[in-house]
């Protein structure tokens, strides 16, 4: 069993909130993705018998949605965000730039692991732009120093 | 940082206080006086009445009436019946949900209850996209402080009335904002949308009666049901009262969040609100309402924010998300941006929409890279026109509008990659 006992009874829990027990899904997707950091097959084969739906019912959603990953992923996840608003006040030079930094393209991770970076469609932070989502954390304003700083204050 | 608005009315009035997204703050300033009003003194009927003839036009992008959806919802039956919250606010442009629903939880709250009331719902689902998370949070805990003090629950604040509310967290799909789209994903889905008819208000939420209503719309309800549709009336244009959150962005030297009465004119929340371009250059155009709603060129910003006046100058108002573009600015990326959004976040289901979206951002960026030509801006119209109106969802329109859009006033922008055989506008913003 690789869905543990607690997790278990959260998505429990979020089952009994809704009408029907599939509307209990993305909140146990979210559930299962925070023990694991992403999907497997293993974890969606058990989230199939929870729901009784087939697996591929699982992956099909997990694999509609950005913030769901059905494969291993790097340990810190920062995206910049390129729409319009961003781009307009140099969000493209500031991704550019954070790729130099880390050695990487974008979206792709660190040789080591530690950093994925890539570009996300619009956050809602358009007054506060340019800006980026680290670890699910919003920040804001950035310039260039800035978040170089904040990248380079991740864990390893 | 997310900061409160610049400029505030009654909506957000009370934004700057550290205590107003508590229960305790929320009704320091009166808060849940308008749904205990509207649930022990007027009838469900009283309630939609009141708000249409207020004239509330939703707020999430179409415009449409509320009091008006709320009255399609069937009166008889004994089946469940449920309201919608849609704060999957991912209209690029868009940020005044996300400080509603941190700064304003209980303000919306409210104003679920009070339409609770008025369409007889049994249950809300807040549907919250899954990027904002510490919003979220912050509803979460307003929820919960409102079960403790019997406002949500079995028994609402002691008139016998039922309801709970529910929040669901989304999880990054831009389709998911798009009503049945979020019907699809709140029962655990892939967030494509439905075909309609049946309509919401017929077969919504796992299958049952359904409003959905933005997380803003429901915000101006408290304060109608308190101080009336003649109150609520002294703001805004005659069809289009109250105040709306504009969100301004891009250059200007003051961007950020501005709480106005729709009608204001464009020209007013660029030059004046917001400060105008930087370093004193000129502007170039303005999207008025959010990345689907067609720009306008630098000489129509005297046009009055409400549908009536928008739609005459062949766009919208729909989020209030303003955009503004200097005169470095060059078009063609702004389409290249805008195409490759709506090819990224079609969900794919109809050939139209799918395919479109695709041959549009390649043809834009040909264009951008100096590779195309005179041909390809009559294909652009062309498969842009022919994304109109045959989909199961206006996806296809919300993409096909802002080419026309940028193909109506800045032609020429096109016209001289193909000729110059480059991108002429060497200073403006990198792609």
């Amino acid at each position: 069993m690789v869905i543990s006992e607690q997790t278990r009874s959260k998505i429990a829990t979020a089952i009994s909130k809704y009408p029907q027990k599939r509307g209990a899904l993305l909140p146990a997707i979210h559930l299962v993705q925070a023990d694991h950091g992403h999907v497997s097959n293993e974890c969606a084969v058990e989230l199939a018998e929870i729901f009784e739906i087939r697996p591929i019912e699982v992956m099909e959603v997990v694999t509609f949605y950005n913030m769901f990953f059905d494969s291993p992923q790097a340990r810190h996840h920062v995206y910049v965000c390129t729409n319009l608003p961003c781009s307009l006040r140099g969000a493209r030079s500031l991704l550019n730039q954070l790729e130099s930094h880390l050695g990487v393209t974008a979206p792709g991770e660190t040789p080591d692991g530690r950093i994925f970076l890539g570009h996300e469609e619009c956050l809602g932070a358009c007054g506060y732009a340019p800006m980026m989502r680290v670890d699910g954390q919003y920040h804001e304003d950035l310039d260039v120093e800035k978040a170089k700083r904040i990248l380079d204050s991740l864990g390893k | 940082m997310l900061e409160r608005p610049y400029v505030t009315q009654y909506l957000t009035e009370h934004f700057g206080e550290a205590d107003y997204p508590t229960l305790e703050g929320y009704e320091r300033f009166g808060g849940y006086g308008a749904a205990r009003k509207a649930l022990t003194e007027m009838s469900p009927d009283d309630v939609i009445e009141l708000v249409k003839t207020a004239g509330l036009q939703g707020r999430g992008g179409a415009g449409f009436p509320a009091g008006m959806k709320w009255s399609f919802m069937p009166k008889e039956g004994d089946r469940p019946k449920y309201l919608v919250c849609n704060a999957d606010e991912s209209e690029p442009g868009s940020f005044k949900d996300r400080i509603l629903l941190e700064r304003g939880a209980h303000q919306m709250l409210e104003g679920i209850l009070i339409a609770a009331w008025a369409t007889g719902a049994s249950a809300t689902f807040i549907y919250i996209r899954g990027e904002y998370a510490h919003p979220a949070d912050q509803v979460e805990r307003a929820v919960a402080e409102a079960y403790a003090k019997k406002y949500l629950g079995k028994n609402v604040m002691g008139t016998g009335f039922a309801h709970d509310v529910i929040v669901t967290r989304g999880a990054g799909a831009y389709i998911c904002g798009e009503e049945t789209g979020l019907l699809e994903s709140l029962e655990g889905k892939k967030g494509q949308p439905r075909k309609k008819p049946p309509f919401p208000a017929q077969y919504g939420a796992f299958g049952m009666p359904t409003t959905v209503n933005n997380v803003e719309t429901f915000s101006h309800v408290p304060h109608i049901i308190e101080k009336g549709a003649n109150w609520f009336r002294s703001f805004g244009t005659e069809k289009s009262p109250g105040t709306t959150i504009f969100g301004v962005s891009g250059h200007v030297v003051r961007p950020g969040l501005y709480e106005l009465p729709l009608g204001t004119p464009l020209s007013e929340i660029v030059f004046e609100h917001a400060g105008g371009i930087p370093g004193g250059r000129k502007v170039k155009g303005v999207i008025p309402g959010g990345m689907s709603m067609p720009i306008l060129p630098a000489g129509q910003l005297d046009v009055p924010m409400a549908n009536e006046f928008l739609r005459e100058r062949k766009t919208m108002l729909g989020t209030g998300g303003i955009m503004v573009m200097d005169e470095t600015t060059c078009m063609v990326r702004v389409a290249s941006v805008i195409s490759y959004f709506f090819r990224d976040e079609s969900c794919g289901q109809c050939t139209q929409c799918r395919e479109g979206t695709g041959w549009i951002n390649k043809i834009v960026d040909r264009v951008e890279r100096g590779a195309g030509e005179e041909e390809d801006l009559e294909v652009l119209a062309d498969v842009a026109g022919k994304m109109e109106a045959k989909t199961i969802c206006a996806f296809a329109d919300a993409a096909a509008w802002p080419i026309q859009g940028l193909l109506r006033h800045f032609r020429d922008d096109f016209v001289e990659h193909v000729r110059q055989r480059k991108c002429p506008f060497a200073g403006s913003f990198e792609l």
